[in-house]
């Protein structure tokens, strides 16, 4: 029986293994790449998208589980690519080897929704569980920052 | 004409081929990018080179291969160089682009694929891409606007020193007339490339890029959307997913495999062999099952149904505890003779007081957030692979080699790599995904490996014991310095069991340390290699530097001085000093006459890091200040921190300057960035992060731990000091790499003075408090 993941706005028909993580249906099956694999075990945030509006690990997220409901990723995220986060971050060039930068991103944006003005300690917060090799942090930090000072919404 | 490069950009890969970059340059587009010589730049085989002239397939500087310009105005700058976060290929064509008096919003940047013949070296690692093609490029970049301004010239009839290429046209001041680049490109095309004494370099006052914070990054809108395509994003149409079970020990075998449950799983349509390599294996493989399906989960799903039994070969006893043990005893015995100034032990037997300590590194892994992953196809005889790879050349040549094809029929496209770090240097990922493809017959087989592939097979950070031995004076100067140094060796990959470092490990920071110290002995004892060790950024300089510069202070503490005064006093006057007077004939490969080690610039870093942090002012109970200086890569870094104890040992980092001079900037954002990323790293190695070994196999399998540095415990606040890097006809230094070693010596220096603590052995994790 197939399944049906709702992403990005547009119902898809999955005919396999709904065990699949959500995260290799996306890349592997989808060809939706944004969403990238990190550790495959809820340690780095690289594969971070929104479930009904909330941050998930598409890793750890059976595609069984993610049936019927709203999936957003970083492709969705906004139509033109300007949620006000993806501006910040081209403006203080956030990225390094940009690998992380989608995973971060989602889970900034889904911070604001919930939280539009977090605390520095909210923005650790959050953020923790996403892991980048570069060392962007400071930089992720000032975006999010940028972004809530402004008091753009999304 | 369509030049070479956007055909290969787009590589029949379905989802590059959206990225846009075919756009302006249609069929019947210009173009600077004719047939090419193969002109060799390095000429002259008896004398030794450097820089770029010494590495392989050397520089080139042709216009024709760099740039293309399309009848619509667009620039197509070619980047030969990886781009791994480093941010080369804004940098590249910034540098281009200058020189060209191009518009930036009307450049495009594509990668080249691996072919140095072509190109050059395109060897992504040593932070040398600008150091190297800085003055190259600038000359590319101006012989294409010399070929511009004389189609102009020619067109209008008029002497070629009347008309002025200025942002993206040339015009005639006398008559004010004024073409597009677009409308001179096919013209300027057929024209010869201007001899080098044709072509006039920009007076750096004009510079309209160069050294300018506010360019951006050519990739942003591409990573920030999730179009950036890395290695493990490749896809191609029926493209195949592999994964592969490896020996758990290096220079282990399979015995046996029952493949039968792993080919019930779902989407598992083939499991096949892959052979063990002999011994050094340099970058082959090391072997093992790989399990090809129709997508990745299938592919690891069948993996994990595998039943292998394994023959775990020599190194079934490395252990890191024992392994240590052996490291400490080989430094406590003379070892082979590397430096000798003076009579050590007869200043050491005359000092007033002798300080010893020994400093113990661990293996690191690289593991960039991008695992090593490679897409190949093997169609009628031709190979094609697309990998996030830091070495297309060698990749390309290794690919052939083991597949049994000759180079040419081997293209290499380059990805952007989600990390590098010196992971990517080596093509084992891209050889096992070639020999899937061949299994499968050619079709195209996309490879991925694991956290837990990356971190248990890796090619490590070596692992190293230091002990350092000090006399000093009635007035707590030193007079005699004995450093040994035993760390397996990188040669190991390429040599039967080697036992000493090579020049260029002994070169990092080690026997060139410039310490104006009247009687030194530096040892390098045996230390035999149980894994692949390999190159992890700014490599021995890690152990080297935390080492000497943790030694420095616990000197300075002896001597009941200041750590910074102290440091700057061994240092001693601002000279330069021939790295070969050092026993240094490396020097990172370049020239010792235009790369002295100049103390001078050693001691601004320092000095301006300590002004930065506020050196000297009062601490609170439970914080302090450390601070650490050393020369890498030919630039000059120093790094004062500021660490914060609380109770229970737990520590912060409120606050890191970290001073650079590595000569004259291109990219001074990405200079930042660089110094901010080596801050963070360097944090992650000094607090968390260990490879340790049991029975042969790694302890640290994923992130849960193999702990690295997250935004919670990154440093606060980081501030980065650019020195002035003088005139642009001044050498450039390197960027990738040598802000790292600094940053783990200052924290454990701060740790130090907050606490009375001294770490001698990384990463910190609860020391503090033992």
């Amino acid at each position: 029986m197939a399944t049906t993941v709702i992403l990005n706005g547009t119902e898809h028909r999955f005919d396999g293994d709904t065990e699949m993580p959500l995260l290799w249906y996306l890349r592997d099956e989808l060809g939706l790449t944004g969403t990238k694999f990190g550790c495959g075990i809820a340690q780095c945030g690289a594969c971070t998208v929104h479930i009904d509006g909330a941050p998930a690990l598409a890793c750890q997220t059976p595609v069984a589980v993610a049936e019927g409901r709203q999936i957003t990723t970083i492709e969705g995220l906004s139509p033109t690519g300007d949620h006000p986060l993806q501006v910040a971050w081209r403006e203080l060039n956030v990225a390094q080897c940009g690998y992380c930068q989608t995973g971060q991103i989602m889970r900034a944006a889904a911070l604001l929704q919930e939280n539009p003005r977090p605390s520095d300690a909210d923005i650790d917060d959050a953020m923790n569980g996403n892991l980048c090799r570069c060392g962007t942090y400071p930089r992720i930090r000032a975006a999010i920052k940028q972004v809530v000072s402004k008091g753009s919404r999304p | 004409m369509i030049s070479r490069e956007i055909g290969r950009d787009a590589g029949g890969l379905a989802n590059v081929s959206r990225r846009g970059l075919v756009g302006g340059l249609g069929a019947g587009a210009l173009v600077l990018a004719l047939g090419l010589p193969r002109r060799s730049a390095a000429q002259g085989q008896a004398e030794k080179k450097f820089g770029a002239a010494g590495m392989p397939n050397g520089w080139r500087d042709d216009p024709r291969i760099f740039i293309a310009i399309a009848e619509d105005g667009t620039v197509t700058i070619t980047c030969h160089r990886q781009e791994m976060g480093q941010g080369v290929r804004t940098s590249i064509a910034m540098v281009i682009a200058d020189e060209l008096e191009a518009d930036w919003d009307r450049v495009r940047v594509v990668q080249a694929d691996g072919d140095e013949p072509r190109y050059g070296n395109q060897d992504t690692d040593g932070s040398r891409s600008l150091r190297h093609f800085f003055v190259p490029l600038r000359r590319a970049g101006a012989g294409a606007r010399v070929m511009l301004e004389q189609a102009a010239a020619a067109r209008w009839g008029v002497p070629v020193a009347e008309v002025r290429a200025t942002a993206h046209a040339v015009t005639h001041g006398p008559s004010g007339r004024s073409l597009g680049y677009g409308e001179l490109a096919r013209a300027a095309s057929e024209l010869p490339v201007p001899q080098p004494d044709a072509v006039r370099l920009k007076d750096p006052g004009q510079f309209r890029y160069i050294g300018r914070e506010d360019v951006g990054l050519v990739d942003n809108q591409d990573i920030t959307t999730g179009r950036a395509i890395y290695g493990i994003d490749a896809r191609i149409d029926g493209m195949y997913y592999a994964v592969v079970a490896r020996p758990p020990v290096y220079g282990g075998r399979v015995t046996s495999v029952d493949e039968a449950e792993a080919l019930k799983v779902p989407g598992v349509v083939r499991v096949v062999r892959i052979d063990p390599p002999s011994i050094p294996s340099e970058f082959q493989p090391v072997g093992g099952i790989a399990v090809i399906a129709r997508n990745t989960w299938a592919a690891m799903r069948g993996r994990e149904a595998l039943k292998i039994t394994w023959e775990d070969g020599p190194n079934a006893d490395y252990s890191s505890d024992t392994y240590r043990q052996k490291l400490q005893a080989a430094v406590r015995q003379p070892g082979k003779l590397v430096r000798s100034e003076g009579d050590l032990d007869r200043a050491m037997a005359g000092a007033a007081k002798r300080v010893e300590a020994e400093y113990y590194i661990p293996h690191l892994a690289q593991s960039p957030m991008e695992p090593p992953a490679a897409l190949v196809r093997i169609q009628g005889g031709r190979c094609e692979a697309w990998a996030c790879t830091q070495a297309p050349q060698v990749t390309r040549a290794r690919l052939a080699q083991r597949l049994g094809l000759p180079e040419e029929a081997v293209t290499v496209h380059v990805t952007l790599l989600g990390g590098g770090f010196g992971r990517k240097s080596k093509p084992d990922f891209v050889i096992e995904a070639g020999l899937c493809s061949q299994a499968m017959d050619g079709a195209p087989v996309k490879l991925t490996w694991t956290r837990e592939d990356d971190l248990s097979h890796g090619y490590y950070s070596t692992v190293s014991m230091e002990r350092l031995e000090a006399g000093l004076d009635g007035n707590g100067r030193p007079v005699a310095w004995l450093h040994r140094s035993a760390a397996p060796t990188i040669a190991a990959l390429f040599a039967p069991d080697p036992k000493h470092e090579m020049p260029i490990e002994l070169g990092m920071g080690f026997i060139n340390t410039p310490f104006a110290i009247p009687n030194i002995r530096m040892e390098n004892p045996e230390a035999a290699a149980h894994v692949r060790v390999g190159w992890y950024r700014s490599v021995s300089n890690i152990p080297h530097a935390f080492a000497i510069q943790s030694f420095v202070a616990e000197l300075a503490h002896a001597a009941g001085r200041d750590p910074k005064d102290y440091l700057l006093e061994l240092i001693g006057p601002a000279r330069t000093i021939d790295p070969t007077d050092l026993g240094d004939a490396w020097n990172h490969g370049e020239d010792p006459k235009l790369y002295p080690i100049d103390t001078g610039r050693l001691r601004r870093v320092i000095e301006t890091a300590a002004t930065g942090i506020g050196w000297g002012r009062p601490m609170p109970r439970g914080r302090g200040l450390g601070i650490a200086g050393h020369y890498s890569f030919v630039s000059y870094v120093a790094v004062a921190v500021e660490v914060e104890v609380g109770e229970g040992g737990a520590f912060s980092v409120p606050r890191v300057d970290i001073a650079v001079d590595c000569g004259p900037v291109v990219n001074p954002d990405r200079v930042r960035a660089q110094m901010e990323g080596a801050v963070v790293m360097g944090h992650g190695l000094a607090t968390s992060a260990e490879i340790s070994f049991k029975d042969g196999r790694a302890e640290q399998q994923n992130f849960d731990v193999y702990e690295l540095t997250r935004i919670a415990t990154t440093p606060r606040e980081i501030r980065v000091h650019i020195l002035p890097g003088g005139d642009y006809d001044r050498p450039l230094g390197g960027v990738g790499e040598p802000g790292l070693p600094p940053v783990a010596p200052a924290i454990a220096n701060a740790i130090f003075a907050a606490t009375g603590k001294r770490i001698r052995r990384l990463p910190i994790r609860d020391q503090i408090n033992a």
